[in-house]
């Protein structure tokens, strides 16, 4: 069985506006259409689109926040929005910006709570929070207030939150948004570890094509309410082409630099964009333009989502 | 039952936060105490001058005030925070209660328990405690009994209208003074005499708001008064039935507003 299938799955909202001095007009905002997909257990999943694009809308869906308008979905085979509860259970969920902890308690006292809520056998509990404060390196936070944490300790801190309850899926939303580069690897080797260890099926949402590439084995792109890719990294990279730019400064204007394996897509004066593949390396591209020229300074610039998204767009005709 | 096991641990865990910061516990609750208490000193300064209000005794009043005072701080004590909920809604924190394997409304009326509120408990229970001692009356099994039922009863009827006042923020989000209007206003209303208002708010508070059912009809039978509206003898023990069709509503309108928000996500 699957852990996740969701059918055809639409969802629209009536924003009613005004127009005129009294009257005011509804009008239907498709956020998410005609979805289908299916997620099975172990998996690790890229959910990305921009934003606005359905992102938040799917996974309110998927742990039954949301009542969906139209078509069936079901998590660990229940139904989110009737079971939602039960569902409670099976289910881990980081909002990102937003804690699901309790403001002024302690860490440890949050995670007792939800032992407690969640009926946490106490064995079970103490083997997790043991796993958890060592990998998530929790051990000098379980003390402070949430309040009092930085952004990517109270990260760290939600995904034990999240995870202590042994779920079967787990929503991820941004988790390495404003972290450190450090800070990000660790969160991904922990993230790794567990899908590995205890089969952890993760719904990750990220604007951070690194969070994909190093965690997810599938990608689903979303964008205006409809999955425009669902297929792994590979695909991604054969369809959306994502390429890395190197911006270099050269002494003195020049003409459009020429190097087989990459593209000079924009000159500015001294300055020049040169696109390339991104699972290549920069260092011969680098090498080879100050073979020819004096570069004065440089930089990499990673692909974004947007740029993966506009050139699905122009590479492939969107399904349905 | 797991829900009454989820309050306990919530409140639980409010407690202890509070009890962390003791000084400004012990500070807040003896300011509720002191607050609560300034309108008493109002009524029994205004007693100096005068021997009855609307045709009630001191002792009498503060047999009023102290059934209101309680049922209203019991009440307030059990899910005074439930009126966060249109804050909750518009921060997006409502969602984290969602994904919880409790309901939203016990998580909602546990939520930030305060056990300061104790404060206004004590005074309203030390006036009618002092009420209770000081009337004098025949005590009979049916008066004594209508004690509890008075204030089981009003605490009910006031949980509901908290809990309707909070429901209707699912449709708008900046309503909770509304709620307090009902809620603390109908139990400052309910503090004094019925017989001091004109008939149409008597009939607004019995019929509309039903604030009277709270203190005042049980205590015209505790008391031995005769009702200003002329009513049935019957309604005197009325709370129970007005205390289920207010619940009723209550859990109707919640219900109602959980799925409007699930389907409007705001």
């Amino acid at each position: 069985m699957s852990m996740i299938e969701v059918r055809d799955v639409s969802r629209s909202f009536v924003l009613r506006r005004r127009s005129g001095r009294w009257r005011r007009t509804a009008h239907t905002v498709h956020a998410v259409s005609g979805l289908s997909f299916t997620v099975e257990p172990g998996e690790m999943v890229g959910y990305i689109g921009p934003n606005g694009a359905g992102k938040s809308t799917t996974i309110k869906m998927l742990t039954g926040i949301l009542v969906p308008t139209g078509g069936t979905l079901t998590v660990a085979g229940l139904t989110p929005y009737v079971e939602r509860t039960q569902l409670a259970q099976r289910i881990g969920v980081v909002f990102g910006q937003r804690t699901a902890l309790w403001w002024d308690l302690p860490l440890r006292d949050s995670y007792e709570l939800l032992q407690r809520i969640y009926r946490i056998p106490p064995a079970r509990y103490r083997t997790n929070m043991a796993t958890f404060t060592e990998l998530l390196d929790l051990a000098e936070l379980l003390d402070t207030p949430v309040r009092q944490l930085s952004l990517g300790q109270r990260m760290r801190g939600d995904i034990a939150a999240a995870l202590l309850h042994d779920p079967d899926v787990v929503y991820l939303d941004e988790p390495t948004i404003g972290l450190d580069v450090v800070s990000k690897s660790k969160l991904r080797e922990f993230l790794r570890q567990t899908n590995r260890e205890r089969g952890l099926t993760v719904i990750l949402t990220t604007h951070d094509l690194h969070d994909i590439e190093q965690l997810c084995s599938r990608v689903m792109v979303i964008d205006h309410g409809r999955l425009v890719f669902d297929g792994d990294l590979a695909a991604l990279h054969a369809v959306g082409g994502a390429r890395r730019t190197l911006v270099v400064d050269l002494s003195e204007p020049t003409d459009p630099i020429t190097i087989p394996g990459a593209e000079t897509v924009k000159v500015e004066g001294p300055r020049q964009w040169l696109a390339f593949p991104a699972e290549a390396s920069a260092a011969p591209l680098v090498a080879a333009v100050a073979a020819a020229h004096d570069i004065a300074d440089l930089s990499i610039l990673e692909p974004d989502i947007e740029d993966v998204i506009t050139r699905i767009y122009t590479s492939t005709p969107p399904p349905g | 039952m797991a829900n009454a096991r989820a309050y306990l641990l919530l409140a639980r865990m409010w407690i202890r936060v509070s009890m962390s910061y003791r000084t400004s516990f012990v500070v807040l609750t003896i300011g509720q105490f002191l607050i609560s208490g300034l309108d008493f000193v109002a009524i029994v300064l205004m007693f100096t001058n005068i021997d009855a209000l609307g045709g009630f005794s001191l002792t009498e009043i503060a047999f009023l005030y102290g059934g209101s005072t309680l049922c209203l701080g019991l009440a307030d004590l059990i899910l005074g925070n439930i009126e966060r909920l249109g804050r909750r809604i518009r921060l997006g924190t409502l969602d984290a209660m969602m994904v919880r394997p409790v309901s939203v409304y016990v998580q909602m009326c546990a939520d930030e328990f305060a056990l300061r509120r104790l404060g206004r408990i004590t005074q309203g229970g030390l006036v009618f405690a002092w009420a209770v001692h000081a009337l004098d009356i025949d005590w009979t099994a049916a008066r004594l009994a209508m004690v509890p039922y008075l204030l089981v009863f009003g605490t009910a009827i006031f949980l509901a209208i908290f809990t309707m006042g909070a429901a209707v923020q699912f449709w708008t989000a900046d309503s909770s003074e509304l709620a307090n209007a009902f809620t603390y206003g109908g139990s400052t209303l309910a503090q004094f005499p019925m017989t001091i208002y004109p008939t149409e708010a008597i009939k607004a508070l019995t019929f509309v708001i039903p604030i009277t059912f709270v203190n005042w009809y049980p205590s015209l039978f505790i008391l031995d008064r005769s009702d200003p509206l002329g009513l049935p003898g019957a309604v005197r023990f009325g709370g129970p039935v007005v205390a289920a069709l207010l619940a009723a509503m209550a859990a109707g309108i919640w219900r109602t507003g959980i799925r409007h928000y699930r389907s409007t996500g705001s």
